[in-house]
């Protein structure tokens, strides 16, 4: 079988050129965040003066922490209402349940461009106009759905006999949630919410639209950066979003395996 | 739960709403009524805050359909989602495969975690690394100069084939990831059987392989080809000036020209598009799950 193996290891071979291709942009953006040349020119010279400047940039400073405070709340509450939601769709059985499960979808499936826009001209008509609120009204919409999605997946690993046996033994519905069905769902909601942090953290679209000049989250405050001109600042906190977010998703995935291999 | 069904339906929803209510309560208010708003707003004249006189009217709609402007808009991104879509299968699918049927045990974990992992960072600052790659004089310029003989200018930025590469990077690990978790569920034993019948490694893809995955990249194409043709932030940055889609006249709309009502008819446009689409895909989707 000389030919099964040389086409595997032709495969082989391409799967390191595709991630060639998916980290090699990354890794230069990295490299270029550490060099002295403001045009990115080679050779390369070590520096970490990007770095020290952006402590002196109090706009990107300031849309940080808005990131980092909208995403740390936006978890917060998609753990909690999207646990209790997962937790109802799981445990009862009513006329229309399949339609609210099909609602999850909309709010992933429609570009965001779309979601932002209706968001923007609806948060202006009824007077909430924009900002940090109603950025953080839009995030966490935009998360709820994966949060109920992945707590659901790790509900369905979960044995209903557990709750009716605890039950029989005296415990009431409080205890059963909170000693039987919460700790074994525990990794889907830390899943859940890392998801959901990582949804608010990343987002720029809805972010976007919502945005006003001093109440702005840090995607957003890069783009208008990038379209103004590159800095290697920008260079400089791109490396530690991508970095901060990659990290997030590996966390992430130690709890909840995207490859469905249970 | 057999306890829960017998006690009917109607007291199931009464235990189950406190539970619902918060959440479905939010997906309301920041979700289905904006995309309602969205619809009745696209048929007014002016926005109803200023305290200037509004009026129903058709006129957002009907410039989009007498101006060609628009149309060749939605043309072009409908082109540029299917471009795309295409090259994401190309190089996506191959490498599913590879995933799913060479690579085994810890090795494969590893590389398909690598694999989907740039997915779900940053978006925004992976297209901004390819400018610094793309650009005359950045890196890709550089290299290739460095090791080719000769003098050769690349300049990639603000052009087409930039804007394809950028949301190639940005969406390809979204098909290697759905081809992979159909590819994974075909059996062995299934491709050991046709090929110890005689049929070739080209046939087991046409007839065997290629069918059994077709789930996957139906829904890879779908989630893919949908926010591509509604891609704005993309083709600003690696585009330039040859960078005007669909998606930006809709942002121009809402941040530069402050033409809501029109932005609003035209995001309504391209929804409906992208809900025909989804339908389109979903009797393929429905037979997978």
């Amino acid at each position: 079988m000389a030919t099964t193996r040389i086409l595997e290891w032709l495969g082989r071979l391409y799967i390191w050129v595709l991630l060639a291709f998916l980290y090699l942009p990354i890794i230069i953006m990295a490299l270029m965040s550490f060099n002295v040349s403001p045009f990115y020119q080679l050779p390369f010279e070590w520096t970490k003066e990007w770095y020290a400047s952006l402590w002196q940039n109090d706009q990107l400073i300031s849309a940080t922490w808005n990131s980092l405070e909208i995403a740390i709340i936006t978890t917060i509450i998609c753990v909690v209402l999207g646990s209790a939601a997962s937790l109802a769709l799981f445990r009862y059985e009513f006329r229309g349940k399949k339609f609210l499960q099909a609602l999850l979808f909309p709010p992933i499936a429609i570009p965001w461009l779309i979601t932002g826009t209706a968001m923007l001209i609806f948060f202006f008509g009824v007077g909430i106009g924009r900002g940090l609120f109603a950025i953080l009204l839009g995030h966490v919409a935009l998360a709820l759905p994966y949060v109920i999605v992945v707590v659901s997946a790790r509900l369905q690993t979960f044995a209903p006999e557990l709750e009716e046996a605890a039950r029989s033994l005296g415990a009431n519905q409080w205890q059963v949630t909170s000693r039987v069905t919460l700790p074994w769902i525990m990794p889907g909601v830390i899943a859940g919410g890392l998801f959901a942090f990582a949804v608010s953290f990343d987002q720029f679209v809805v972010s976007y639209f919502l945005s006003t000049p001093g109440q702005t989250t840090l995607p957003v405050e890069i783009y208008a950066a990038i379209r103004k001109g590159f800095t290697p600042e920008i260079n400089a906190v791109s490396t530690i979003i991508i970095v901060v977010s990659m990290a997030l998703m590996l966390l992430t995935a130690r709890f909840f395996k995207f490859g469905g291999e249970k | 739960m057999a306890g829960q069904v017998a006690s009917g339906s109607r007291s199931g929803l009464r235990s189950a709403l406190p539970l619902l209510l918060p959440a479905y309560l939010w997906l309301t208010v920041a979700i289905f009524l904006p995309l309602s708003a969205m619809v009745f707003f696209s048929f007014m004249t002016e926005l109803p805050l200023s305290g200037k006189a509004w009026a129903f009217t058709l006129e957002n709609y009907t410039t989009f359909f007498s101006q060609g402007l628009y149309w060749t808009l939605l043309l072009a991104s409908l082109r540029l989602g299917l471009e795309v879509t295409l090259w994401c299968v190309f190089i996506g699918y191959p490498a599913a495969y590879v995933l799913a049927k060479v690579l085994k045990g810890r090795s494969r974990e590893a590389i398909f975690l690598l694999v989907i992992l740039p997915f779900w960072s940053n978006g925004l600052v992976r297209i901004f690394s390819w400018a610094m790659v793309l650009r005359e004089g950045g890196i890709l310029d550089t290299a290739l100069n460095a090791v080719l003989p000769f003098k050769i200018n690349i300049d990639l930025m603000y052009s087409y084939p930039a804007v394809i590469i950028g949301l190639v990077h940005s969406y390809v690990p979204y098909m290697v990831l759905t081809c992979y978790l159909t590819l994974q569920a075909i059996d062995d034993s299934l491709i050991e059987a046709g090929r110890s019948l005689g049929a070739s490694r080209l046939q087991m893809l046409r007839w065997v392989i290629i069918p059994l995955s077709m789930p996957g990249l139906v829904a890879g194409a779908a989630l893919i080809f949908v926010p591509v043709v509604g891609s704005f932030m993309e083709p600003r940055i690696l585009g330039g000036r040859t960078g005007t889609f669909y998606g930006t006249v809709i942002e121009d709309q809402f941040v530069a020209v402050f033409n809501w009502p029109l932005g609003a008819a035209l995001s309504f446009i391209l929804l409906a598009v992208v809900l025909v689409i989804l339908a389109l895909a979903s009797p393929v989707l429905r037979r997978a799950a």
